[in-house]
């Protein structure tokens, strides 16, 4: 038998499950919604950990549920803070963007190494282990998270039906176009940046004070980059479900291969492959394509076909130069 | 004022094994709109393949390219075929970044496996060596580093200018549609240009084994230079990636020794950000498809 059921081991797969549902919830918020392929947002979620860490030893908050009050000015704060980084990224697109995100991975980490004075450089920061009761202590991190998520989820909702989801999807379809039309195209890149990567960092604000201790190259991973991008392209990139269906299938599935592989690095080349797989074959994610199926079912019953239907055949693509 | 020159020495030698680095990046980006993560995980790969060769046969690192320039170049075909073609043509840029990530992971956790997380080296018998060239020193090790990465470079360059191949690649970065229209089959073509970019990665995974210490997670570092110069110099641009390269190689040398060498990796991304404001096409970035 392969796991052991115990409450803390189900309690902790949850706060994982939970934790990847909102980060890639509110990843879609930039991926899903502008199409602009962030690999940064691990960066944030770095600096939301360390944020939480170093109010906890340079600040001196206290223990028990204190960090958790933090969280939202945290959130604000590197929201705020992201704002001019974000305006100088995106003056690059599509896939320059995501390199200078990626970039900015490196940046966090090597800050993290070098400010030895705030982060304590490679030797880590420890957190304060809380005195909640050992058969409930990892609920309070979980119901924590579990804000975060329904935090994440109101806002991909919200941002979907407003002015600014309208805005961000005009941009995703044709920027050019979107700015000639007199979309503020830098406004609504850079504040669902800000709203994105702030929600990221509270989330990692939790998950620093539930792992209690952390150093650069684990808080700022780029394997939590990667997980939040794939996650979203596996439930359906654009939807607000699609990234917390993603985590759900995902999540278990990785720590399946850890605890089954994670002794010798084979469970890296599992997740390679289980990557793979899903951007080769499901690209455009679970929902989506179920409800094109859907449609197309629909489309089937009806007795005649319509004459403006579109057909299946990819059309070649001619550029005019 | 010796110690800026042997810098600045110091940073040409190492930007020459960038440019190399760099120069496959461009031209995969350059001929089928893919970006290659995995370029510093093959590297790396290549690295411990020459490793490998020398504890073993005792086959000198820079000899061994002979016959691992081909090996990379058919992985690299292979890979193409596999992993990158059937990719949507629309959205090929922002998924082949993810598929080579997770190419990237594979080489990793495979390495891992194979050879443990320890730092390795390629210690060749003129690992500490150096010429003393009017005061300066030149070691050895990177001096026939730089030069192994030039000649490849060059032959490199020599491949896309002089051959029919070269002529249909170069046709196929500035027009896909136009090589095709006049009989260029862009699909082989695509194959062998990133099997080309990818037997880069052999010669520069062996200049980097014998100058760096490395482990299967080096990719990281390595890769995140490697696309800031590419962007630097302009994404798809080769001659803009090797000016790019040798310009970062100075920049990092001369920060280290001048400044601090504990900040001398934020040099690249001082000098992104700065390029980025002011040229988001990069330094030598054309505003369309750009030439090579």
């Amino acid at each position: 038998m392969p796991f052991v059921f115990g409450a803390a081991w189900q309690m902790n797969l949850f706060f994982f499950t939970v934790m990847y549902a909102a980060l890639a919830s509110a990843w879609n918020i930039v991926g899903g919604y502008s199409g602009y392929i962030s690999l940064g947002h691990a960066a944030f979620f770095g600096v939301g950990a360390y944020a939480v860490a170093i109010t906890f030893n340079h600040v001196g908050i206290g223990g028990g549920y204190r960090p958790f009050y933090v969280l939202p000015l945290v959130g604000i704060g590197v929201g705020a803070a992201s704002v001019p980084i974000a305006w100088v990224a995106y003056r690059t697109r599509a896939a320059t963007f995501a390199i200078v995100t990626v970039t900015l991975l490196f940046v966090v980490q090597q800050l993290a190494f070098n400010l030895r004075s705030l982060t304590s450089g490679s030797q880590g920061l420890s957190l304060p282990v809380p005195s909640f009761p050992v058969s409930t202590y990892e609920h309070p991190f979980y119901y924590a998270m579990l804000g975060v998520l329904a935090l994440s989820a109101l806002a991909s909702w919200y941002v979907r039906g407003s002015r600014l989801g309208l805005m961000l999807f005009a941009i995703r379809d044709d920027e050019d176009r979107a700015r000639g039309l007199g979309v503020q195209t830098t406004f609504a890149k850079v504040s669902s940046f800000a709203l994105s990567v702030g929600l990221v960092a509270m989330a990692g604000g939790i998950w620093a004070y539930y792992i209690s201790f952390i150093y650069p190259q684990f808080a700022i991973d780029p394997l939590v980059t990667i997980g939040m991008v794939l996650m979203v392209y596996l439930g359906g990139k654009g939807t607000i479900w699609g990234p917390i269906l993603g985590a759900f299938i995902l999540v278990p599935a990785q720590q399946y291969l850890a605890y089954r592989l994670g002794a010798s690095q084979l469970y890296l080349v599992g997740y390679s492959a289980i990557f793979l797989v899903v951007m080769l074959f499901l690209p455009r994610g679970i929902l989506p394509s179920i409800s094109d199926r859907l449609r197309h079912l629909k489309a089937r019953r009806r007795p005649e076909r319509t004459e403006g239907a579109v057909s299946d055949e990819p059309v070649e693509r001619v550029a005019v130069s | 004022m010796h110690l800026f020159v042997q810098a600045v020495i110091l940073g040409l030698l190492t930007g020459g094994v960038y440019a190399l680095m760099a120069s496959g990046l461009a031209l995969a980006f350059g001929v089928m709109r893919v970006i290659n993560v995995a370029q510093g995980a093959l590297i790396i790969l290549g690295a411990y393949l020459s490793y490998s060769l020398y504890q073993h046969i005792g086959l000198d690192p820079f000899i061994a390219l002979v016959l691992l320039t081909p090996a990379m170049f058919g992985l690299g075909v292979v890979l193409q075929l596999a992993f990158l073609r059937p990719l949507p043509d629309e959205e090929r840029e922002e998924l082949s970044l993810l598929v080579t990530w997770a190419l990237a992971l594979g080489i990793e956790g495979l390495l891992s496996v194979a050879y443990q997380t320890t730092y390795r080296s390629t210690i060749t018998s003129y690992a500490d060596r150096s010429w003393i060239l009017a005061g300066y020193h030149i070691s050895v090790a990177r001096g026939f580093a730089f030069i192994a990465s030039i000649v490849l470079l060059v032959l490199l360059f020599a491949i896309l200018r002089l051959t029919k191949l070269g002529r249909a690649l170069r046709a196929t970065v500035q027009n896909p549609t136009a090589a095709r229209l006049l009989g260029v089959n862009t699909r082989t073509v695509s194959a062998l240009g990133f099997g080309l970019s990818v037997a880069t990665a052999s010669a520069a995974g062996a200049a980097y084994g014998i100058v760096f210490p490395f482990n299967p997670g080096s990719h990281y570092d390595l890769i995140s230079r490697l696309l800031t110069i590419i962007v630097l110099g302009g994404l798809g641009s080769l001659g803009g990636a090797v000016a790019a390269a040798l310009l970062m190689g100075v920049a990092e040398s001369v920060f280290a020794t001048e400044i601090s060498p504990t900040w001398s990796s934020f040099t690249f991304f001082i000098v992104l950000i700065a390029v980025l404001v002011v040229r988001p096409q990069g330094l030598f970035g054309a505003r369309v498809r750009g030439a090579i």
